[in-house]
């Protein structure tokens, strides 16, 4: 069975973690559709993750 | 260096839940605050220059120089400026706060707040009111004959009224005003009211003059906003004894001077780490746009420092819309997202819009850094250019530069 064909033939829930634009436009087409606000820690900075790991 | 940043930022928390702002007593600067002559001015934010100062931070400093009666105009003041006479000095520095442009002068008068808990003293001046006041950068002999009146007039009055009365304990009327939908920041209403229904009445005993008396009741009743010198001197008294804790990363002071914005952080010491300051949004007085605002400036976010203003959004919904925000319930969602970059909540200034849960206490840098979410701040926006006034208000984020410098210079302190 292809899944991903078979979940475009239902209704679509989704969950949308990030970027908001994502949210706006599903909901816009109908949609049902929660959004999660969410960045990267840090703002994804690989030299400010290793300090606060440290600074646990 | 071995250090254990949560004990000390639980530690930390401690120390500002236990504070007990008390306003004890009217003083002047020249008596109280160290280092202060006819020729020091104290002002907002971290030390700056002449030359990097904003329009407004000027405008108010040629006013400043007139009220003390050092210059006659405004040429003969910025004279005296650019000859080096004048000494600039970061209020934060002498144990003070003034809101907006934060001018602080020899002769003028102060609250003087005890923290009853520590011992600690902090001063801030007596609110002007609104428009075009000093504190905006207006300068005119309007703004200097007010300034002079506040001097000669209410602040003796106003002491001889505490003397009578004794201390006032601030932190409770703070945590009423909170209940009756103050921020205290750009709502004092509520607070300002209280404060009237504590001290009149003995004001009322000690001026005799008929006519004077009604110019002082009509003052202070007439300014909303009067309570917030209160309550920002109230969060210096409470800040200050957060400074200096070994391994904590909980942020004392944020202040701007109109172009640079600063924090200082408890286990850092008395380092300010700055940014350019942002522009807030919000909305204006007629026949001023975003074009004519100058950007964030003052110390009156040492109200955010100890989760009131900004922090507290939540529970002022009348202030949603002075400030721009859009909703009630983006204010509530303000609030809590102070709550995911501070140490705790507040065990007495709580929000019943928000049941009853305590403000958003104690900026942990650790905490904004990983988030990414800013402090939040409301306030007032001065015209850019000198003498003007206030034009608006609304919301500004504390920059996250200053934040990543302080983490980084935490790091390399306690971990080489």
């Amino acid at each position: 069975m292809n899944k991903p064909v078979e979940l475009f033939k239902k209704e679509l829930k989704v969950v949308n973690i990030g970027l908001q634009t994502f949210y706006d436009s599903l909901k816009s087409q109908g949609a049902s559709a929660a959004h999660v606000e969410w960045k990267p820690p840090a703002g994804g900075n690989e030299e400010l993750l290793a300090i606060l790991q440290k600074l646990k | 260096m071995k250090v254990n940043i949560n004990e000390a930022n639980k530690e930390a928390l401690n120390r500002i839940n236990s504070a007990q702002p008390t306003l004890v007593d009217i003083k002047y600067a020249k008596d109280v605050l160290p280092g202060m002559d006819k020729y020091t001015i104290g002002h907002a934010g971290p030390p700056l220059e002449w030359k990097d100062m904003c329009g407004p931070l000027k405008g108010a400093i040629i006013g400043a120089i007139k009220y003390e009666g050092l210059a006659q105009n405004n040429e003969e003041a910025e004279e005296l400026v650019v000859s080096g006479k004048i000494k600039f000095v970061s209020n934060h520095s002498m144990g003070a706060v003034g809101p907006m442009t934060g001018m602080i002068t020899y002769s003028m008068p102060l609250f003087e707040v005890k923290n009853e808990t520590f011992g600690n003293y902090g001063y801030c001046t007596i609110n002007e009111g609104l428009g075009k006041v000093m504190r905006f950068g207006a300068n005119d002999d309007e703004v200097i004959t007010r300034l002079k009146w506040l001097e000669e007039k209410l602040a003796p009055a106003l002491k001889k009224a505490l003397e009578l009365s004794g201390p006032i304990n601030l932190k409770v009327i703070i945590a009423q005003a909170l209940a009756m939908g103050d921020e205290m920041h750009q709502r004092n209403i509520a607070a300002s009211s209280l404060f009237a229904r504590k001290i009149l009445p003995f004001v009322v005993k000690v001026v005799e003059d008929r006519e004077e008396l009604e110019k002082i009741t009509s003052f202070i009743t007439g300014n909303d906003q009067f309570f917030l010198n209160l309550a920002m001197a109230s969060g210096k008294v409470t800040m200050d004894p957060v400074k200096g804790i070994e391994g904590c990363t909980i942020v004392t002071a944020m202040s701007r001077n109109g172009t640079n914005f600063g924090i200082k952080v408890s286990g850092l010491g008395e380092q300010w780490f700055e940014a350019p300051v942002l522009m807030p949004k919000g909305l204006f007085f007629p026949g001023y746009s975003e074009k004519d605002a100058n950007p964030d400036i003052g110390d009156s976010t040492i109200v955010e420092t100890f989760g009131i203003g900004g922090f507290t959004m939540g529970a002022a919904p009348a202030v949603v819309r002075f400030v721009g925000a859009e909703s009630v319930s983006a204010a509530m969602e303000y609030t809590r997202d102070m709550w995911e970059i501070t140490e705790g909540k507040s065990n007495i200034y709580q929000m019943p819009t928000l049941d009853f849960q305590g403000a958003p206490t104690g900026i942990d840098i650790r905490k904004v850094v990983e988030t990414g979410i800013l402090p939040v701040i409301n306030t007032g926006m001065a015209h850019k250019e000198p003498g003007v006034g206030q034009v608006g208000a609304g919301i500004v984020n504390a920059p996250m530069e200053c934040f990543v410098q302080a983490l980084l210079a935490f790091s390399q302190k306690y971990f080489g």
